[in-house]
């Protein structure tokens, strides 16, 4: 296995999550109830996403400048492992809302904006698929990756905050910052951060090594 | 210096304003009018569950790693050509 420290200070720090996660004690408060610890599960995924979506966006520049696939390799499995984390995000959600907010979908503008976000991450994977030149696809996509990035910040920060959300730390209500102020839950929440965050790195990296390997392979088979 | 320091102060208050929010206090920990997964824990259940979620996770770290592995030998073979 390559670089093989990193990934084991991964799978520990996962270990910690889940057996800390799980086990260690939370602050006990009305309609969370145990799901306080979606914490270390559903929110990490939206940090490990924004996380991996910025070295997307640092390869896509990278591309645009220098014109090497390779950049472009880093820029599209980066983006694919965050969309994975978004879609798992979304998803753990809809759940957890179920139970606390009452509704699946509540049409909360958090959950809207994060929909949108991915709609436009689902376009990316799109536009990709619809251009055959590799050199065009690269540099049309990285432009439209830094573009998208742009637009989903603001999406998922700025706007929900404009107006009323259920979400913690939204419109009126007291920040999730409010509990992981509390020194208990920060002690998981940022090792579960970076936990996720290098899983998603993990998985894009192998991704990435297989593109580059997998273009090796036709390279040799096109000049014998 | 002077913009620094203008800039330090206003987010400090900054972090002032967010000091309004609903803190949780130790109180919150022993509030045993909200119900948990008491149960679960004195049974020793909740053990079971995690060692559910343990053996998940061993087996998809083990799958990433054979694929890790598999890549790597794959790498080899082209440099090797």
């Amino acid at each position: 296995m390559r670089q093989s420290w990193w990934k084991i200070l991964t799978v520990g720090l996962l270990l910690y999550t889940l057996l800390g996660g799980f086990l260690m004690e939370v602050p006990r408060l009305p309609i969370l109830n145990e799901t306080i610890r979606a914490l270390y599960f559903h929110v990490t995924m939206w940090f490990g996403m924004i996380l991996m979506l910025v070295v997307a966006v640092i390869y896509s520049v990278k591309f645009l400048k220098s014109n090497d696939l390779k950049h472009d390799d880093v820029a599209i499995e980066f983006t694919n492992a965050a969309i994975l984390f978004g879609v798992l995000g979304i998803v753990t959600g809809m759940l957890w809302a179920k139970f606390t907010w009452g509704d699946y979908w509540s049409g909360d503008p958090k959950q809207n904006a994060s929909a949108i976000g991915l709609l436009m991450y689902f376009a990316y994977l799109v536009l990709r698929g619809s251009l055959s030149d590799t050199q065009q696809r690269g540099r049309i996509a990285a432009v439209y990756n830094i573009f998208a990035f742009a637009a989903f910040i603001p999406l998922i920060f700025v706007l929900p905050r404009l107006t009323d959300s259920l979400h913690p730390g939204n419109g009126g209500n007291p920040g999730f910052n409010a509990y992981d102020l509390d020194a208990k839950l920060r002690l998981v929440f940022y090792p579960a951060i970076l936990a996720w965050t290098l899983l998603g790195a993990w998985i894009a990296t192998v991704r990435i090594r297989i593109r580059r390997v997998t273009r090796a392979v036709e390279d040799n088979m096109t000049q014998p | 210096m002077k913009k620094i320091t203008l800039a330090i102060l206003l987010l400090l208050s900054v972090a002032a304003q967010a000091q309004e929010k609903i803190a949780v206090t130790t109180a919150d920990y022993s509030n045993s009018s909200v119900e948990m997964a008491d149960l679960m824990r004195s049974e020793g259940k909740i053990y079971i569950l995690v060692g559910i979620v343990l053996l998940i996770f061993a087996g998809l770290t083990a799958y990433v790693i054979h694929t890790d592995r598999k890549v790597s030998k794959l790498e080899k073979l082209i440099s090797e050509k």
